[in-house]
This record gives C-alpha cells, sequence and structure tokens, in this order.
C-alpha cells in the first residue's frame, strides 16, 4: 500500500489517471443504482432539452437522460475494451511465446504477419472483421480483440527473446517439464512489466475503436446506451443541445487519456531504460 | 534504384497478405455469398446464374486468380446493392477522401514542425510539459467527436465555416483539422525530440569547425537529419490519416471512400467493402514504402 502512494504521490499525473478510472469503473459497476433515470427511457415530451435540475446534461432527440446514459453507457464502453484487450492479451501472448520459443521458419511466418496487420490501419482491419461477423457488440469484442493481437505478440516475442535462452528454463525442461509449463511459469512472468504497460495502453485504444465503430453504427446497435454511439447523432444534438454532444466525448477523451498516462507510468516505472529509449519513438 | 527494389521486394508479400485478406471475406461470411448477393426473395434460379456470373462455382484457388487479375486491371466487381461497378464509385470518391488525407497531413506536418522546433530551441521545462500533455490529449480525443466539436464552434456557434458537403475549399477546411490535429501532436513531440538530439550532435560541431555559415549549419547540417525520424513518423502516420476518413467523413458528409466503406458494411454491400478496403490498404503500404525509400534515400549514413 505504502508502494503505491509513493508511486503516485511521486507521479501527481498518474494519481489523477487513476482517480478518473476508479470513478469510470465505479460508474459502469454501480450504473443502474446510480442513474437518475432509465437509460432507455423514451419521454418524447422532453427531447432535446438543455442542462437543466432534471436533467443536468439534458436529454437528446427522444427525451432520454443524456447522464443517465452516459453512466449506464460507461458499463458497455469499458465492458467492450476490457473483453477485448483480454482477448488480445490472451491470444497475442500465446503467439509471442511461441514466437520466442520456436526459431525457425514458422517463426519467421508468424512475425511477418504480425508485422503486416501492424502496418495496416485498426479501423480498416476493423471494418473487414465487422463486415464478416456482422454489425454488434460481440463483433466489435472480437473486432477490436484482431486489432490487438500483434502488437502484444510483438511485445511478448521481444521480452521472451532474452529469458527463452536462459539457464533457469534449460534447467526447467531438463527436470522435465513441458513446454507449456515452462512459458507459462518460466518464461512469461519474465514479461509481465512490458505487458502491464501496454495491457494499460491497449485499454485506451481499444476504446477508442470500438467506440468509433459504434459511432458509424457498426458496433453497438441503438437503442443500447454506448458512448461512441451516443454521438452517432451528434450534428443534430449541435444545433438543439449541445452538450448532449459533449459530455460522450469528454468521457471518452477523459478515459482514454487515463489509460495513456497511467501506462506510461506504469512504463517509466517499471522498465526505466525502455522509459527513456521509447520517450522518442512514440 | 537500389532501394527501390529492396522496398517493392518487401511491398510484395505485404500486398498478397492484403488481397488475401480482403479476398476471403466472401467465404467467410457466414450464409451463402450468391444468396446474400440476389436477396432473400430471390428465386433458385436467379441464385445459380448469381453464382455463375460471380464465379462463385469455382474452385477457391482459380476465384482468387480472377480477384487478383481483374483487381490489378481496376476491375473490383459491382456493387450488389446498386449495381454501379465498385472501381468507378472509388475512382469518382477518392479525390475527396485524398484531398482530406493530404489537408490532414499538411496540417500535422506544418504544425508539428513549427511547435516541435520551438518547443526543442526553447530550453523550459513547461514548454516541454505542455507539448507533452497536448500531443496525448490530442491523441486520446476521438476524431470523430473532434470533427463534432469544430463543427460546434466555427459552423454553429460562429459560422464562419460550413458544416457539411463538399464544394468551396472551405468546406474542407474543418475536415481536415479533424483528421490532422491528433497527428500534429506525435510530429511535435518527435521533432522536438530529434532537433534537440541533432542539435548536440558532434557533426555539427565539425561543420562550424571548417567554417560553414551557420544558416547553412543549421539547415543543411542540422534540419535535414532532423526531419528523417519525422518523416519517418509521417508515413506510418498516413495509414491512420487515411483510414481516419471513415470517421470524419461521415461526420462532415463528404462523399468520399471512407463513407462509402461504412454505409457499405451496413448495407452488407461486400463487393464495395472489399474494394474500398483493398484500394485504401495498398495505398496505405504503398504510402509507407515510399517514405521508406525517401528516408534511406535522404539518409547519408545508409546512402553510403
Amino acid at each position: 500500500m505504502n508502494a503505491w502512494l509513493a508511486f503516485f504521490r511521486r507521479d501527481v499525473l498518474a494519481g489523477a489517471a487513476f482517480v478518473v478510472l476508479v470513478m469510470v469503473t465505479a460508474a459502469a459497476a454501480l450504473g443502474p443504482w446510480l442513474t437518475p433515470y432509465e437509460a432507455l427511457a423514451v419521454d418524447l415530451a422532453a427531447n432535446y432539452q438543455p442542462s437543466s435540475l432534471a436533467h443536468p446534461l439534458g436529454t437528446d432527440n427522444l427525451g432520454r437522460d443524456t447522464l443517465s446514459r452516459l453512466i449506464a453507457g460507461s458499463r458497455v464502453s469499458l465492458g467492450i475494451a476490457l473483453a477485448s484487450t483480454t482477448a488480445g492479451l490472451l491470444a497475442g501472448s500465446a503467439i509471442g511465446l511461441l514466437a520466442a520459443w520456436q526459431r525457425g521458419w514458422a517463426e519467421r511466418l508468424l512475425l511477418q504477419l504480425v508485422d503486416i496487420l501492424l502496418a495496416l490501419p485498426e479501423l480498416l482491419l476493423a471494418i473487414t472483421a465487422i463486415t464478416v461477423l456482422g454489425r454488434g457488440t460481440i463483433s466489435t469484442v472480437v473486432a477490436v480483440a484482431v486489432y490487438a493481437v500483434p502488437s502484444f505478440a510483438r511485445i511478448v516475442r521481444a521480452a521472451a527473446q532474452p529469458v527463452v535462452g536462459g539457464e533457469f528454463v534449460l534447467a526447467a525442461r531438463a527436470s522435465g517439464a513441458s513446454v507449456f509449463r515452462v512459458l507459462t511459469r518460466h518464461v512469461l512472468p519474465g514479461c509481465l512489466s512490458p505487458l502491464l504497460a501496454h495491457t494499460t495502453v491497449m485499454l485506451g485504444s481499444a476504446m477508442l475503436l470500438a467506440s468509433g465503430l459504434s459511432f458509424l453504427g457498426l458496433g453497438v446497435q441503438p437503442p443500447d446506451a454506448e458512448w461512441g454511439a451516443m454521438l452517432s447523432r451528434g450534428r443534430e444534438l449541435l444545433r438543439t443541445a449541445p452538450l448532449g454532444a459533449v459530455a460522450p466525448g469528454v468521457a471518452i477523451t477523459a478515459t482514454v487519456l487515463s489509460f495513456s498516462v497511467l501506462g506510461d507510468s506504469v512504463r517509466d516505472a517499471t522498465d526505466p531504460w525502455l522509459a527513456r529509449h521509447w520517450r522518442h519513438s512514440r | 534504384m537500389r532501394l527501390i527494389g529492396a522496398a517493392v521486394l518487401r511491398l510484395a508479400p505485404v500486398l498478397v497478405v492484403i488481397s488475401l485478406l480482403v479476398f476471403s471475406i466472401v467465404h467467410l461470411i457466414p450464409g451463402d455469398p450468391a444468396v446474400i448477393a440476389a436477396g432473400l426473395e430471390a428465386s433458385p434460379a436467379t441464385v445459380d446464374r448469381i453464382r455463375r456470373d460471380l464465379g462463385l462455382d469455382r474452385p477457391v484457388a482459380v476465384q482468387y486468380g480472377r480477384f487478383v487479375v481483374r483487381a490489378l486491371q481496376g476491375d473490383l466487381g459491382m456493387s450488389i446493392r446498386t449495381g454501379v461497378p465498385v472501381g468507378q464509385e472509388i475512382r469518382d470518391r477518392l479525390p475527396h477522401t485524398i484531398v482530406l488525407a493530404a489537408g490532414g497531413v499538411a496540417l500535422a506536418v506544418g504544425l508539428g514542425l513549427v511547435v516541435g522546433t520551438g518547443a526543442a530551441l526553447s530550453r523550459r521545462v513547461v514548454v516541454d510539459r505542455v507539448l507533452t500533455a497536448g500531443s496525448l490529449l490530442a491523441a486520446s480525443t476521438p476524431s470523430y467527436w473532434l470533427a463534432l466539436m469544430l463543427m460546434l464552434v466555427f459552423s454553429v456557434s460562429l459560422g464562419w465555416l460550413p458544416a457539411i458537403g463538399v464544394g468551396t475549399p472551405a468546406h474542407y477546411v474543418l475536415p481536415c483539422m479533424a483528421l490532422g490535429l491528433q497527428s500534429a501532436g506525435a510530429v511535435a513531440r518527435m521533432t522536438r525530440a530529434s532537433v534537440r538530439d541533432v542539435l548536440g550532435q558532434d557533426f555539427l560541431r565539425a561543420a562550424r569547425a571548417k567554417g560553414v555559415a551557420e544558416w547553412r549549419v543549421l539547415v543543411a547540417h542540422g534540419l535535414r537529419n532532423a526531419l528523417l525520424p519525422v518523416l519517418s513518423l509521417v508515413g506510418l502516420r498516413i495509414g491512420g490519416l487515411l483510414a481516419g476518413t471513415v470517421l470524419v467523413e461521415s461526420v462532415f458528409a463528404v462523399p468520399g471512400v471512407g463513407r462509402m466503406m461504412a454505409d457499405a458494411v451496413v448495407a452488407r454491400d461486400f463487393p464495395m467493402v472489399q474494394g474500398g478496403v483493398l484500394v485504401v490498404a495498398a495505398m496505405v503500404v504503398v504510402v509507407n514504402a515510399l517514405t521508406e525509400v525517401m528516408a534511406r534515400a535522404l539518409d547519408p549514413r545508409v546512402r553510403g
């Protein structure tokens, strides 16, 4: 606990980011108990309302309370980011570990493929995936996971490469441990700190991509509340109830920014050499 | 020449993977593509005819070969919703997308270079902090929301610029800003790091020592070397900018390729999606390869 306090005292920005993320997580977890109105409750008599005591952030085109939808949306947006990042983490780590373990043409082919996928813009990959899978929340999770896999594979391979050659790995193999056990028990722990930093940053990137897909109408489908989807009719809101177009964007930006700041701090704290080296390339 | 040859060799497998990825869309969608193309009410005879027309009755390898040969000839098939040739549609829409992306790149590079160089020459810590925070903020802001906010300020409130559509140069200002500002932060940070790095190098001292004029030291020796990493970064960013038009074109109702792709996914018009993804992805990797060649050609260490 003291180490945590010391970390945040040294890095005030990371502390602020952590507070934002705790708030968003709380909103996501406690959603239904916090919302003043039903997120899906239509009240056509009260549409396009400006900010008021009854509706602090106004209402949208169907008279739904923007604050309630924002809170309800935190669960969807954060949930998608968490699910897709976790999927990308698991699949990418598996690929990265195998590529580090297995040297030869298979490894080269895998890495070549990973590099090609990394070179393609995430939106193109996601659009391709959604075309195949159809629109919807599950498809969005898969599409964003597809985008996350190659970067995790690269990070894990780079971190595992030096570890794989270690004598303790040889010793573990010699004493009869299976390849799976060696990779998960002996190699993977050596990759944890770059993995932790990348996961944090990736949560933000995943949220950014997923909300963009929902904004385009390819992700979370109406009437479900999701931050990106709330903005898909944003142009109509600009003239009538601009707060409804401002608030979801602020929520996305604040959350994504917090993930980035925290991810950078985690990297700096866990790997001072990488921090110096990477700061210039980002 | 050797550089260009090497770049083409590296490019070939990438293009093959992209074409395979795009080709496989048809076979990965659940359901029979011929039925989807014909519509649910079509008679079995119609479905069979469309299956033959699309070549879906042939072996997959033959289909892929035909797909590649036709794509190279500019034939990307027909939209299954409107019947318009996909290649034609893309040719009509591509200029808008290219103008947006080019404008975004120009803004990112212009703003990024000025701010980055300024920050590098200033020795104040607060300048660094503001730049770092600003570029992180820019990278975390969704481009489509930034687009909406720009529209709110400059069109709805101030009334300076048109909100949607195309036609006059003024129509492109806000979309280019929405696209370019994100990358401007990254370019600025890279420029700052790179310029600061170069300013401390021995070769600048050597140039001064042999009597080169100060402005020449800074421009010919300093800036030229400082810009190399920036050029590589911009090359990598162009891909994101091109794909980012999908979002920004939707906000500003620009009839470009990005908007076309988004609409096509909703309409399940897969030849349209295939064509759009193929063309944009190919542009992205070709531009990446070009900037790589340029960076290498400009780098005295690589040129040898």
